[in-house]
């Protein structure tokens, strides 16, 4: 090491100039980062549908082109006997969130894989295969019957959180919708085991 | 001593308080994995797990103000400004905490509507406190850094580690503010709620711990400054460098684009540099000093945060950072095993470092070094490594197993709960929570001993001297 660098390598404030210039550069390419992906997040692109969404069918299956699992969104398939209107799916998309925070979810369930690991993933809840058997409208009633009168499922049981039939219809609404939203093939092999 | 380093003992005294009580919940929420009707529709697992997680923040979080309320004064040679009001948001702050511990345990949850969020839960991970006791944080942080950076003006000076901690304030009090969004996108809603959790834990508070191990390198071995500075400057811009963008490993799956596979995936890759400068860092200046400091239960606890942090942070991240393990690990045990091992190297053991180091400053005691600081390092370490072990178990199992072959339905979750690995995993992570609960019996035994023994060796001297 020549002497010159040695006096600079060896003087503290050489390092404090790295540690701003990363600093600020980082913060400059995620300040970038962020307004694009906010725009490409924002409910009605093509990776997060509208939140009316909720008045077509919703699958999750395997793309070829994309090598990956992926939301299919199909034609109309109403819940509880009900075409919503895009601003009265937002307002029913905002309370099943209420909803879900206020009865803490995310403390026992994850979201995209988020909260904790003590129950199912709810990213595609509305497709499991456990619901398999109810088609359509009917999946609906039956889902929201489920959080209002929990039953216990294997070697979990959950909670009774009293959650009301306008409470229930709201949060299986937010499970229809986020199911639509393309998480990049997460989960992978969505109910392989089961044949779906 | 100064009227700073005594609000510093009550933080670390309060912060020692919620670490019990973090490990009493941790406890209880392991055994739900056990018996998974256990205390159903009682006090169901999210509220366990809620006082478990906000108990770990909040323990932290008082040793990181105790901390720096400790070192303040002595870097800058005066009284802390503003410090009358510091000890009354003391007494805020621990009031806030009781009432939404009450909360969280007695009322638990209420409907969906704005006033729920506003009094009892709203129902965010790590940020479950009602918004009112939110904005009581946030009060406290804005008095803290008041606290700091006004004290630096009155002293008309700072030094190199306060000039880092003075501006690591801005995002730890900014970031915070990220707690009281409702955003009913769940994309954009985990998209900020990240900023929060990864940049305070994984930037903000490494920083912030980076600063606080370089003073207690400082007072414990007698560091040159000029060394630790350089290297806390070394580690900021490893640390920010890495950190800012190695948030894109939590972008990889909530709706977010494609691009943060690959920004994700390398910058947190690289994460684990700014840790394993910090191992070499801590190691350079315990070698340069023989292995050897007075106060040998901070010495230890020190170099247990350098490694701890370097292996449970970076090497244990790095392990199911890659988008391509992630896709499987993502959400399992493995990702508790990942941050039990984290947290405690990355901050527990830093504070208890500096909870040896302010013991003995304060009492002027030499005689830390008994037989009751080794077992409870013994155990805790014991413990930790332990539940680490039986969760990456666990955790490895549910993404062959659950994930990869199962298709992570409801179905194959069920399956797994009664798999034997998942099983004996709960059991060992049960196990060796007992052994972590033991390790805190035994700390706080010796703290409360060492305090004993000062009393009963102080007043012969005493009397000897009257």
């Amino acid at each position: 090491m020549t002497e010159r660098a040695q006096r600079y390598t060896q003087d503290p404030l050489f390092w404090r100039a790295g540690a701003i210039a990363a600093t600020i550069f980082m913060s400059m390419v995620l300040a970038a980062l962020t307004i694009d992906t906010l725009r490409q997040i924002t409910p009605g692109s093509p990776r997060v549908p509208a939140y009316d969404v909720i008045n077509n069918s919703v699958a999750y299956q395997y793309d070829p082109a994309r090598a990956e699992y992926a939301p299919k969104i199909g034609g109309e398939e109403l819940i509880f006997g009900h075409k919503y209107s895009p601003e009265e799916a937002a307002d029913l998309i905002g309370k099943g969130k209420l909803v879900i925070q206020s009865r803490a979810c995310i403390d026992c369930h994850t979201f995209f894989g988020n909260g904790g690991y003590y129950a199912p993933d709810l990213t595609r809840a509305w497709m499991d295969p456990v619901w398999s058997i109810y088609a359509g409208p009917k999946r609906a009633d039956k889902l929201a019957a489920f959080m209002m009168h929990p039953l216990r499922l294997g070697a979990r049981a959950m909670p009774d959180l009293h959650i009301q039939r306008d409470e229930a219809e709201a949060a299986v609404a937010y499970l229809k919708w986020m199911s639509s939203v393309d998480s990049n093939g997460f989960p992978d092999r969505f109910g392989a085991a089961s044949g779906q | 001593m100064y009227r700073s380093q005594r609000l510093g003992l009550k933080y670390l005294t309060a912060s020692t308080v919620m670490f019990g009580a973090m490990v009493v919940f941790g406890l209880l929420s392991s055994i739900y994995y056990i018996w998974p009707g256990f205390l159903l529709n009682v006090f169901n697992f999210n509220s366990a797990k809620i006082v478990h997680i906000d108990g770990l923040v909040i323990w932290l979080l008082m040793g990181f103000l105790g901390a720096i309320y400790w070192f303040l004064p002595q870097e800058l040679e005066r009284e802390v400004e503003g410090i009358a009001l510091a000890e009354i948001l003391f007494w805020v702050f621990c009031a806030a905490v009781a009432v939404v511990v009450v909360v969280f345990i007695f009322v638990q949850y209420g409907s969906a509507t704005e006033a729920s969020m506003w009094f009892i839960n709203q129902g965010r991970k790590y940020v479950e406190a009602p918004r009112w006791a939110a904005l009581g944080i946030v009060a406290v942080m804005v008095v803290f850094a008041y606290n700091v950076i006004g004290t630096a003006f009155k002293a008309r000076k700072s030094t190199g580690i306060l000039t880092v901690l003075m501006f690591d304030l801005i995002p730890l009090v900014v970031l915070y503010l990220d707690a009281f969004p409702e955003i009913r996108n769940m994309s954009e809603d985990l998209f900020w709620w990240w900023w929060l959790v990864h940049l305070w834990v994984e930037a903000t508070w490494e920083v912030l711990i980076g600063c606080i191990m370089a003073w207690t390198l400082i007072h414990l071995v007698g560091a040159s400054r000029r060394v630790v500075e350089s290297w806390l400057y070394v580690e900021v811009a490893l640390v920010l460098g890495t950190g800012i963008l190695g948030l894109g490993h939590h972008y990889f799956w909530i709706g977010t684009p494609r691009y943060w596979f690959a920004i994700g995936g390398f910058f947190s890759a690289l994460e684990p540099l700014p840790l394993l400068g910090m191992v070499v860092h801590a190691v350079y200046d315990a070698g340069s000093h023989h292995l050897r400091a007075a106060n040998r239960p901070a010495f230890y606890w020190t170099l247990a945060e350098a490694f701890g942090n370097f292996i449970g942070g970076g090497v244990w991240g790095f392990m199911m950072t890659l988008p391509q393990i992630n896709l499987y690990s993502h959400g399992t045990q493995w990702t508790a095993s990942h941050g039990h091992f984290a947290f405690w190297g990355a901050y527990g053991c830093g504070v208890i470092a500096v909870l040896y180091l302010a013991l003995e400053k304060s009492r002027g005691y030499e005689g830390l070094d008994g037989r009751a600081w080794k077992w409870s390092f013994a155990l805790l370490n014991i413990g930790m490594l332990g539940m680490v072990g039986a969760l990456l178990v666990a955790g490895m199992d549910q993404a062959f197993y659950e994930r990869a072959i199962g298709g992570s339905t409801w179905g194959a979750f069920l399956a797994m709960e009664g798999r034997p690995w998942f099983v004996e995993g709960m059991w060992a992570r049960f196990a060796f929570g007992l052994l972590f609960a033991c390790g805190y019996a035994m700390l706080v035994y010796d703290l409360l001993a060492t305090r004993r023994r000062e009393v009963a060796v102080s007043e012969p001297m005493a009397a000897a001297g009257s």
